[in-house]
């Protein structure tokens, strides 16, 4: 005992001078003498599929470069996919089948009353620098995802009933949470938060520097995780390349260490098309997040390349109008509109009369689903059924319009125009993102659809900044066509968009109280299916939400498109999922089949 | 005598182009803006004789074109139906020139709509929309060129005419012109204007920037040639007797820069069209679902759109005939003018 742990000190002298050099080749083989020393079992988890080899390399294409490497203060996409490859959580979703499945955790228990949870970690896990993890790493990971001053994204998920969840260590595997009152996502909750390797980052938090460590400037040695792959090398503005984590806490069912890829390459390309020709020209082996037009080009002729359609995902394309209570700031000209706006037969005319089968067709060629409210028929668990997919119908649009005290005037052109009960003629302007071209093709659509009715309805494609700037800031804007896809298919993470008192609400946010008795009934419902444990329950609480936000028309819901991916057919093991990350979410599984040919090139 | 008839034969040409883009209404079969949304990016329609059975007819027709099952944008000819082209149709009622009330078109179909050149992603008729998207890019060229010439010759004039510290301030505000970066500072105009500017309000907007833009060149010429107007006898002589600044400068030296006036119209007109063109392919001209040839050729800035529709390239087509006419009027111009010009000096040197 005594000799090997003169050895292992010897060892962490010769690793630190080491690593000042080089890093990335000292690890593995260093690395090796210390599981001997701790002398535990490794209790790794086997995976289902096939068993595949070990070697090569990934290469994927992303629209824009990560904001940062930190999984606590990233929240772009793009971070987010590129995090989820390099760090694990305790529990995680399993992106195919929608449920729990233990990660880190090997198993948890709820308490009957739903207030405490007890999590078993699992034995002998390492981080990807060999060092390894017990119940302290899990404690500091809470203690800092809590601390207000880190500003970590995700906070607000770990405050339940007002109060913050406290996390207490029982011994050295496992942890108690104690929450104030149940949550309704139960287990789900610890999907996404990645576990921190404490003895990289306690010197930096007790400094207080967290948020500035672990930008895509950090070098491989600063850095430590749980998940596949582990940071080699980042280039700015041109790729990303992951390697194989040695210490990874997953096998196949043959007991070969996952993952089977030796590299991850990210690469970043501006654009969905420069993404499509490279994906064309075999450069990179899977594609994602693909447009319906960019799908059906690649399906045309391809070669060595499959495309795959995983049905609707879980975005929702909407309509809303401005319904912010602006008072004294607000223009006359937007308070007339807000008159027509805040009129619920007028929404529901509006709704009436968009044809949501020709946005599916025209702008998704098909490859998406209409929608009447904000789930999407994607998210099997949690949509309403029963909600009525009626049909584009004028002459109930007209009906609604007409008890509502709007008339019909000819003009001298033979177009008649509908005027409001002041007799003042229906204008207003669309707001769409002019980079997203789907969007701004619905919006002309709808134009076309309400010249129907005689509204005369412009469009206007800015630059998405200054769009969400006008909606959220200034709300300078009549209506506005967005799209917003959440990343979990569990009612909770969209929370901020259907509470009135939520930043995303987008037609009125931030309210201090409910302006409507039904934004009031949302609220209270959403609180509601938040601390109610049991699926059942929740989802007969949701589905009201869905019914009311169907019935009062908040947002006029459009259309959810197809997810739409393609991969090489060397890729073994790739299975498309409708939630985030769409493909990559079983990265440790996937090899090449022909090792001979030059993989990913 | 040769010089004179080039230029009438380019003149009549741009006349009866010109006359075609201003009777759209007449020439385009349907509303430029009216969707067919069963008919997204419809292939152009071949106008046959002979039929499937191999039968001739003399009066031309198709067949109309039906989505095949279970696909976005691939069409076959339904041939068990033939529809008869007609000429000179009553149907969808427009405004020629845009105040005469008309319901007459060149041609039409009853039963089923005929698309020539193909359709766009909501199904409406390219050619309609070339034609009447014609409308907004040559006005705005022959409007802008229309501005940039008047500010120019007034310009160029005061500065040849008055020389001095009045030419050196607007020689230098011309070159300050010329270097100003143009698209960028448009990209900052819009930012200022109101969200939501209505299509007639940026069609001025366009015509204005387009014609404040492009002064300092034609202002340039103008200046050179009023300088050496200015000193020549005829001038002088006139001045002498008394004539005033206002009286030499419209009874002698205005008539003098016609030639160089008429050039750069000739030239400046297809520049300006191109100018209208960019701006609305970056989507800074008139809005949809109004067309111009500039947010005609916006959709190919998607790569799909690029590689599987071809005739969405026809628009870029539209202004070849336009601008070969204008440079062989513009060349034949030139030439008249300098022959014209040796001709004036024959008679004052007549050595």
């Amino acid at each position: 005992m005594r000799k090997q742990r003169s050895y292992s000190r010897r060892c962490v002298i010769t690793l630190s001078l080491i690593l000042a050099c080089a890093s990335t080749i000292a690890l593995p083989t260093l690395g090796s003498p210390l599981p001997q020393q701790t002398n535990q079992k490794e209790e790794l988890l086997s995976l289902p599929g096939e068993v595949g080899h070990s070697g090569g390399r990934l290469v994927v294409s992303l629209r824009s470069e990560p904001k940062s490497l930190n999984p606590l203060t990233a929240a772009d996409a793009t971070s987010r996919e590129v995090i989820g490859a390099m760090q694990s959580d305790l529990v995680h979703i399993n992106r195919a089948t929608q449920l729990t499945e233990p990660a880190l955790a090997k198993s948890w228990k709820i308490s009957p009353d739903g207030l405490q949870y007890t999590l078993t970690l699992r034995q002998g896990l390492r981080f990807s620098d060999g060092h390894p993890l017990d119940a302290d790493d899990v404690l500091f990971t809470f203690r800092v995802y809590l601390d207000e001053a880190v500003h970590a994204t995700q906070r607000d998920q770990l405050i339940v009933g007002g109060k913050p969840i406290t996390v207490s260590k029982v011994d050295a595997q496992t942890l108690v949470f104690q929450f104030a009152k149940p949550d309704g996502v139960e287990e789900r909750l610890f999907d996404g938060f990645a576990i921190l390797p404490r003895h990289l980052l306690e010197k930096p938090y007790q400094e207080g520097k967290l948020g500035q460590i672990w930008t895509t400037a950090a070098q491989p040695s600063e850095w430590a995780g749980l998940g596949p792959f582990r940071l080699k090398e980042y280039v700015a503005g041109q790729k990303l390349v992951l390697e194989r984590n040695p210490y990874y806490w997953k096998t196949d069912s043959k007991g070969n260490r996952l993952p089977y890829l030796d590299e991850l390459v990210f690469l970043f390309v501006p654009s969905a098309d420069a993404q499509v020709l490279r994906f064309q020209s075999g450069e990179t082996d899977i594609i994602s997040r693909l447009s319906a037009e960019n799908f059906s080009v690649l399906g045309r002729q391809p070669r060595g390349y499959s495309m795959s359609d995983a049905g609707p995902g879980l975005e929702y394309n909407f309509l809303f109008f401005n319904l912010n209570d602006l008072g004294e700031k607000s223009s006359a000209d937007l308070a007339r509109k807000q008159k027509w706006f805040r009129d619920v037969r007028f929404r529901q005319a509006i709704s009436a009369a968009v044809d949501r089968e020709a946005i599916v067709r025209l702008v998704y060629q098909g490859r998406g689903a209409p929608l009447w409210g904000p789930v999407t028929p994607g998210n099997r668990r949690w949509v309403n059924s029963s909600i009525p997919h009626s049909p584009r119908s004028l002459e109930r649009a007209r009906s609604l319009l007409k008890e509502a005290g709007f008339s019909w005037s000819t003009a001298s052109n033979g177009e008649s125009a509908l005027l409001d009960p002041e007799g003042r003629p229906i204008e207003f302007s669309i707001l769409t993102s002019s980079s997203n071209a789907d969007r701004t093709k619905m919006a002309t659509l709808i134009q076309d659809d309400l010249k129907q009715l005689g509204m005369h309805v412009q469009v206007v494609p800015l630059e998405f900044r200054s769009l969400i700037d006008r909606v959220t800031q200034t709300k300078e804007y009549d209506a506005c066509l967005l799209g917003l896809a959440s990343f979990d298919a569990d009612p909770t993470p969209d929370l901020n968009v259907w509470l009135s008192s939520g930043g995303t609400h987008l037609w009125n946010p931030s309210q201090s109280h409910p302006a409507t008795p039904w934004e009031a009934e949302i609220d209270r419902l959403m609180e509601q299916q938040l601390s109610t444990p049991g699926y059942d329950q929740r989802k007969k609480l949701y589905d009201r939400v869905q019914e009311i936000l169907a019935e009062n028309q908040p947002m006029i819901f459009l259309a959810s498109p197809d997810i739409l991916v393609g991969a090489k057919n060397s890729i073994a093991n790739f299975h498309h999922a409708v939630l985030e990350p769409y493909v990559l979410w079983n990265v440790e599984q996937l090899y090449f089949r022909n090792n001979a040919e030059t993989p990913g090139r | 005598m040769k010089q004179p008839r080039k230029l009438a034969k380019w003149f009549v040409l741009l006349l009866l182009l010109h006359g075609i883009i201003a009777a759209a209404g007449f020439f385009a079969p349907y509303d430029p803006v009216e969707q067919d949304r069963e008919r997204p990016y419809l292939p152009p329609m071949s106008i046959h004789l002979m039929d499937a059975h191999g039968h001739f007819h003399f009066r031309p027709f198709f067949y109309p074109l039906k989505l095949r099952e279970g696909s976005f944008d691939q069409y076959e000819e339904n041939t068990t139906s033939a529809i008869p082209l007609l000429l000179f149709s009553n149907a969808s009622s427009y405004h020629l020139l845009g105040f005469l009330p008309a319901r007459l078109h060149l041609f039409g179909a009853n039963g089923a709509r005929i698309y020539l050149l193909g359709s766009d992603a909501y199904g409406r008729d390219q050619l309609s929309r070339i034609l009447y998207g014609g409308q907004v890019s040559l006005l705005a060229g022959l409007l802008g060129a229309g501005v940039t010439l008047l500010l120019g010759a007034l310009i160029g004039m005061a500065a040849g005419y008055y020389g001095g510290w009045r030419d050196e301030l607007l020689m230098r505000i011309a070159e300050l012109f010329l270097a100003l970066p143009w698209l960028y500072l448009l990209f900052a105009l819009r930012a200022f204007l109101p969200l939501a500017v209505s299509p007639f309000d940026s069609f001025l907007l366009v015509v204005v920037v387009i014609g404040m833009v492009g002064w300092a060149r034609p202002a340039r010429l103008v200046r050179g040639v009023v300088l050496s107007v200015k000193e020549r006898d005829f001038v002088r002589a006139a001045r002498g007797f008394g004539a005033s600044d206002l009286y030499l400068l419209r009874r002698h030296i205005l008539p003098e820069t016609a030639g160089v006036i008429l050039t750069q119209a000739t030239i400046l007109v297809p520049q300006f069209v191109l100018a209208e063109m960019t701006l609305s392919f970056l989507g800074l001209g008139v809005p949809e679902p109004l067309s111009s040839w500039g947010n005609l050729l916006a959709s190919l800035q998607q790569y799909n759109v690029l590689v599987s529709y071809w005739w969405m390239y026809l628009p870029a087509l539209a202004i070849v005939p336009f601008f070969l006419g204008y440079l062989r009027l513009a060349s034949a111009l030139q030439q008249s003018t300098v022959a014209y010009k040796i001709d004036e000096k024959d008679l004052w040197n007549p050595s």
